[in-house]
């Protein structure tokens, strides 16, 4: 960019220059997981909507592909992990998100400006982005070991 | 040069001519997608993901059909306004631009329109294809 400015205009200054806090940090995550929640997320769930309404068949490819294959091929045995790390990390990014829109609903009233509060809310939604994640992935286990 | 009344620029008649509309409806739908995804996502959870016709009886449900329609309008529309944003950010260059812009409307209203169409095939697909498949 810099340089390609018509007669070398100043730029603003961008994100190296500034020394990370929780409350950046948290911006710039809500626009990452915002990202990958709309891509690969997105993507995810029309392959699982697709593949119900194509019938048995399609829906067993699908779940041979993304999470358990009982004749598991190489290849199947790589996208089954591929596909659990992909669905731990769509799970984190959902309540990465959502924990960190609820703060932006919560800025929008004009509240949690005071840097102390605004510090606080940025680190609980990371702290909270995580536990939920563990404590629904603990879940799951848990669910897959009783049958 | 001035940019209008306060009044002119809530009602979205300042420089970029639709106001507020923009920020309003990314909230309205974040909302959306509040009641929407938390109800799928604990449906996820309490459903037996492996069995496909346990799965398509619960998504044939006219009510369950409904809530999944709602949900990927409200889950769309959000994206495809944050996305928008993210675009506009970064993506320098009016040529660049203009066609991440129109990938970006392609994809965002080609998949609501795919998972709708599936949604409403799994809703009035014949009795038969429901239980008792595999």
């Amino acid at each position: 960019m810099a340089g390609k400015e018509p007669g070398g205009r100043p730029l603003s200054p961008h994100l190296g220059v500034y020394k990370w806090a929780p409350s950046m940090a948290v911006s710039i995550f809500h626009r990452i997981t915002g990202d990958g929640l709309a891509i690969v997320g997105a993507l995810m769930f029309l392959w699982w909507l697709g593949a119900i309404a194509a019938g048995p068949d399609a829906y067993a490819a699908f779940v041979a592909c993304v999470w358990h294959d009982p004749e598991a091929g190489t290849f199947h045995q790589i996208t089954n992990i591929l596909g659990k790390i992909v669905l731990v990390g769509l799970t984190w990014a959902l309540f990465q998100h959502l924990f960190s829109g609820l703060r932006h609903l919560v800025l929008d009233t004009g509240a949690g400006y005071e840097l102390k509060t605004n510090r606080l809310w940025s680190i609980l939604v990371f702290v909270g982005a995580i536990l939920a994640t563990a404590a629904v992935w603990l879940y799951i286990a848990k669910e897959a070991l009783h049958g | 040069m001035g940019n209008g009344t306060r009044l002119g620029r809530v009602r979205g008649l300042g420089p970029s001519h639709h106001g507020t509309g923009h920020w309003l409806q990314q909230r309205l739908t974040a909302l959306g997608n509040l009641l929407l995804v938390t109800w799928f996502f604990v449906s996820l959870l309490r459903l037996p993901l492996g069995d496909h016709a346990a799965l398509h009886r619960w998504a044939s449900n006219p009510t369950v059909a409904l809530g999944l329609i709602l949900l990927v309008v409200s889950v769309f529309w959000h994206f495809r306004l944050g996305l928008q944003v993210m675009i506009e950010d970064y993506v320098h260059g009016e040529a660049a631009k203009l066609l991440s812009l129109v990938i970006l409307n392609f994809y965002a209203i080609g998949g609501a329109a795919f998972g709708i169409f599936a949604i409403v095939r799994i809703a009035l697909a014949p009795a038969a294809l429901g239980p008792g498949g595999m």
